[in-house]
């Protein structure tokens, strides 16, 4: 409670200004931060101002202008290594999003080291975004995929985690559910996988936009988030990789900006980051995200993971007032970050969502792309509210009543 | 709360859908689904004499999908198969009687699709969406 007061969330909301939409009339209450996080006026200025003063190519021009796109990308690029304790700037390649990171190292690493018969650990919570780069790579290659499977409160199964890391070449997990709300306990698993002889690699779009990662703390390998759940606009995600990795990796995409010397019959690589950065970058959203880094630095990524503690600790307990509702995920809010999803026997998340909309709250309805999950839960979808810094208390006694009212109509 | 999409008669379909149920001597049984929701249904078709004698559906899914599933099995029975093969989607949708968002289109039009995939195959022929 301490923690949320330490928080404004009054001035912070004023920093955000879709929060003053009326959706059907009422305030918008916006709990779908998980999809995207809404972005905050100095970030959506400082692109604006980008493309006002000194839009240019980056990296190669001589002019003014170029030189000052290419410091301020290279500065957020900066930032963004500050913010995750990463050892260098030059192990934060921008990619599109997480999405892109993982492909990425589905292509770049996975094709050069994963080998027929070799096994790929990943967890039965995975966004489809975690999955499908590995079924695609296991397909390619000959080699296999296991899961580590959850309980009924949506934790990981760690009892034959020894057993499951022997052999696998990498164990690929999300940090936090995007789903469930669960964070996963990376750094022993980290620990584990490395004593076997595997590499881990960590989706960690639901957890940098709402906790202090450090991914030397974390003692991983690869670890990859998305720029639009953190602020930042979309368009923009990050790859943190060890650098002797990205030093032995061959690139990803071929094209201009990742070469150094080109031939008509051969290239060779540009340096870390730019080698895996083919083609004109996304400048403004690689501002941007910088811009959203500092944003998020001027808060205290700990304060805002304390205030998303206090919303969802007071969310799991209000949910319970809601007659036949079942809630997904740990009770426990140490191992349970800003996101709940649940369920109701007898209106559908579509429906629910449908409703609530009409009374100005976003929701997510569906199955959050992790159709292997919904299938352990028993359920087509599930109804999720997800937090962010700029939600408020009272937003969860809104989205109960609502949800009360639903019931109504369809009893 | 008020909720013209959710309007009694749509509620009413969906809580005692009509035609509910396999249909042991069905000539077609066709799936749909909808990966978007997890809307599910099967239609279940009886031809008789180039004419469509009998329609019931099983499913699950969220209100908007079922009750315009119950509601195409009563509009079909008694029409010409050739017809019902070019059944337009907007028939259901006047039907619903109110709004469909973008969004939820596809609850909404999951039987009909179903119905000519069903009855012209994989492709589901013409689509007037």
């Amino acid at each position: 409670m301490i923690e949320t007061r330490s928080l404004d969330v009054t001035a912070i909301r004023e920093d955000f200004p879709i929060l003053d939409r009326v959706i059907n009339g009422k305030p918008l209450v916006y709990l779908d931060s998980a999809a995207t996080s809404q972005k905050p006026r100095a970030v959506i200025d400082t692109m604006t101002d980008y493309y006002c003063r000194y839009n240019a190519n980056p990296h190669r021009g001589v002019y003014q202008i170029s030189e000052e796109a290419t410091a301020a990308y290279e500065s957020a690029r900066r930032r963004v290594a500050t913010f995750i304790n990463a050892p260098s700037p030059k192990e934060i390649i921008f990619t599109r999003n997480v999405t892109e990171a993982i492909n990425l190292v589905r292509y770049s690493w996975g094709r050069t080291n994963v080998h027929q018969g070799d096994r790929i650990l990943l967890t039965q919570m995975e966004h489809h975004s975690n999955l499908v780069p590995w079924q695609l790579l296991a397909a390619e290659v000959g080699a296999q995929l296991d899961f580590l499977l959850i309980d009924d409160r949506g934790r990981l199964i760690l009892d034959d985690l020894a057993t499951k890391v022997t052999g696998a070449r990498l164990v690929a997990l999300t940090h936090q559910s995007n789903t469930l709300g669960t964070i996963n306990p990376v750094k022993e698993i980290a620990r584990a996988a490395h004593q076997a002889g595997a590499l881990v690699l960590v989706d960690g779009a639901q957890a940098v936009p709402h906790m202090p990662v450090d991914v030397r703390d974390l003692d991983v390998d690869f670890y990859g988030f998305s720029g639009h759940k953190m602020c930042g606009p979309t368009g923009i995600g990050v790859l943190w990789a060890r650098r002797s990795l990205l030093e032995a990796m061959p690139p990803f995409l071929g094209g201009g900006d990742m070469i150094k010397k080109v031939t008509l019959e051969h290239a060779t690589w540009n340096d870390l980051p730019w080698k895996f950065e083919a083609g004109t970058p996304a400048v403004a959203e690689g501002i941007g995200l910088g811009a959203a880094v500092d944003y998020l630095c001027g808060i205290g990524m700990d304060r805002i993971r304390a205030h998303e503690r206090t919303l969802l600790d007071y969310a799991l307990e209000k949910l319970q007032d809601v007659p036949q509702i079942t809630v997904y995920g740990p009770q426990d809010p140490d191992v349970h970050g800003g996101a709940v999803s649940f369920s109701l026997p007898d209106i559908h998340p579509h429906d629910l969502a449908t409703l609530i909309d009409q009374e100005g709250i976003a929701v997510r309805a569906g199955h959050h792309c992790t159709q292997p999950l919904m299938e352990r839960l028993g359920v087509p979808a599930t109804t999720r509210a997800s937090f962010y810094l700029y939600n408020r208390q009272d937003e969860v006694d809104q989205l109960v009543d609502a949800i009360v009212r639903a019931q109504k109509v369809f009893a | 709360m008020t909720s013209d999409l959710y309007r009694e008669q749509i509620l009413d379909h969906y809580k005692n859908p009509h035609n509910f149920g396999e249909l042991d001597d069905a000539d077609v049984a066709q799936e749909g689904d909808n990966p978007l929701c997890g809307d599910v249904i099967t239609l279940y078709l009886k031809l008789d004499d180039g004419k469509l004698s009998r329609a019931t559906f099983r499913g699950r899914g969220c209100a908007i999908s079922q009750a315009s599933a119950s509601m195409l099995t009563d509009m079909i029975v008694g029409k010409p198969i050739e017809e019902l093969k070019h059944f337009p989607s907007q028939a259901v949708l006047d039907e619903l009687g109110v709004p469909i968002s973008p969004a939820r289109m596809k609850c909404a039009t999951l039987a009909v699709n179903t119905l000519r995939v069903a009855l012209n195959g994989g492709s589901g022929g013409d689509d007037d969406d």
